[in-house]
């Protein structure tokens, strides 16, 4: 905001934003506290609420998507319930001439879709148009991931000036037309492999993305290069909005402790490994049971696992073993283990680190639309 | 051939779902891969990584095969034990599958 907001302010441009997270009021009152400081003068700030339906969900009979438990049977672990909502209410702060518009949870292309509707008076029925909207928000929601961002492979795909990778633009007209660009001057590019990598970016069947404002369709989406870094995007469309909305539920799910320690030079893997052997054997000897346990070595097979990983034996490996249990005792004997290494392992090891986190695991629910009150209320400096 | 020479590929996770979008450079490829990089094959190649039934979906005008992997991400990013919860990087072993 500090980086933003005096140059947006200056120019009559809008901010919408997410920022608000779990706490979109609170966010508020700090983005007036930082406009006082930077002595912006004036400054009108919606905050859009109602993603937080936790009472709702109590309330109801309602189940976790992915395990099919009742909401009744694991409510005193849930801690959060935020639905994603659509366009409509950043729409409504935007016709209360707000300069900062601050919300929760709400669907990343949302963003892009209601700046659209308002300014284009779109309607919200014309799926088509709404489905070329959710596509330029699509296209934008990830930054640079558009423009060359987590795109260079050395040799296979070389991003010119990546330390300096522009954020993305897109140019959309009443129609819905849409050209991806980015800014002058700025590193990286855009072409129809950013836009097609950045398009099936996390979208499961293209004909079916499933969002608050229309369930829009990418299949048969097209890409056309008219200049450079200069995109065409056309041919998505839409059909009328679904009528259950997806909930992120935030449920307390035990700790899980991680601890590391490295090898390196002669022999290093083998005693990498000669650190898992021993620390399986402690580990068990301490009888806990924990839900899920992992032993593996770094720069070896910790990423795509044993069955994946070839290559030959690497200089230096580093050893981790991570775990969850529902009690924060059981991780912490885990990850110091981990450390004994150090006095009580193979020789040489190095650099161990031990950390504990308590889980808060996110598991989705769908609830009907008319169950989410949403409002919007203004903050003023 | 690797399937690394003609596409490249990004993953993306939704849950305990992973996706893996693989796009050719050169349209003229895409035939190719359409024939050789199957549900099975990407189910073979990541073994036990993935406990769940592999999706296909195919969007011909863009040369891209997205895919879905479910029960890939040990439960999903918030309760997963691995380095890579969001398993970010299966995108590059896919890139490893030889074509014909």
């Amino acid at each position: 905001m500090r980086a933003v907001l005096p140059a947006c302010k200056e120019q009559g441009i809008k901010i919408i934003t997410n920022m608000g997270a779990a706490n979109p009021h609170a966010a508020a009152k700090e983005v007036v506290a930082i406009a006082r400081e930077l002595n912006i003068g004036v400054l009108k700030v919606g905050i859009v609420s109602g993603d937080d339906v936790l009472p709702q969900l109590l309330s109801g009979d309602f189940s976790v998507m992915e395990t099919g438990e009742p909401i009744s049977s694991i409510e005193h672990d849930i801690i959060s319930a935020n639905a994603y909502l659509g366009s409509d209410p950043i729409v409504e702060a935007l016709s209360l001439g707000v300069d900062v518009v601050i919300t929760g949870r709400v669907s990343d292309p949302a963003l892009f879709l209601a700046p659209l509707m308002y300014e284009f008076g779109w309607s919200s029925s014309d799926w088509k148009k709404l489905g070329q909207g959710i596509l330029a928000g699509h296209l934008l929601e990830c930054a640079a991931q558009v423009t060359g961002g987590y795109f260079a492979d050395p040799g296979y795909r070389d991003v010119p000036d990546l330390e300096n990778l522009g954020f993305p633009i897109a140019e959309v007209s009443e129609n819905g037309e849409i050209v991806i660009t980015k800014v002058d001057g700025s590193g990286g590019y855009v072409n129809t492999a950013t836009c097609s990598a950045q398009l099936l970016y996390e979208i499961e069947d293209p004909s079916q993305y499933l969002q608050p404002d229309v369930v829009a369709d990418f299949s048969q989406v097209t890409f056309t290069e008219i200049a450079k870094d200069r995109v065409k995007a056309e041919n998505a469309s839409g059909s009328s909005r679904p009528e259950l909305i997806k909930v992120t539920i935030g449920k307390r799910d035990g700790f899980i402790g991680d601890g590391q320690i490295s090898y390196a030079g002669l022999g290093a893997l083998a005693r990498g490994q000669l650190a898992l052997d021993v620390l399986q054997k402690r580990i068990k000897s301490s009888g806990i049971e924990f839900l899920e346990i992992r032993y593996e070595l770094i720069g070896v097979n910790a990423i795509h696992g044993e069955s994946l990983s070839y290559g030959h034996d690497p200089y230096e490996v580093r050893v981790r073993v991570a775990a969850r249990s529902k009690a924060q005792k059981d991780v912490e004997l885990l990850v110091n283990e981990v450390e004994a290494m150090y006095l009580n392992g193979p020789s040489g090891g190095g650099g161990a680190t031990k950390s504990i986190r308590e889980v808060i695991s996110a598991q989705s629910v769908l609830i009907p639309r008319h169950l989410i009150k949403t409002s919007v209320s203004i903050v003023e400096l | 051939m690797l399937l690394r020479e003609i596409a490249h590929s990004r993953t993306g996770d939704k849950g305990n779902r992973s996706t893996i979008s693989v796009i050719v450079y050169d349209i003229k490829d895409f035939s190719r891969i359409e024939a050789s990089v199957t549900t099975e094959r990407v189910k073979m190649l990541y073994k036990d990584l993935v406990k769940g039934e592999v999706e296909r979906f195919v969007i011909p005008q863009l040369g891209a095969l997205n895919f879905v992997l479910h029960d890939a991400l040990g439960g999903g990013v918030t309760k997963s034990l691995a380095l890579d919860a969001h398993g970010k990087s299966l995108s590059s072993a896919i890139l490893s599958l030889e074509i014909e």
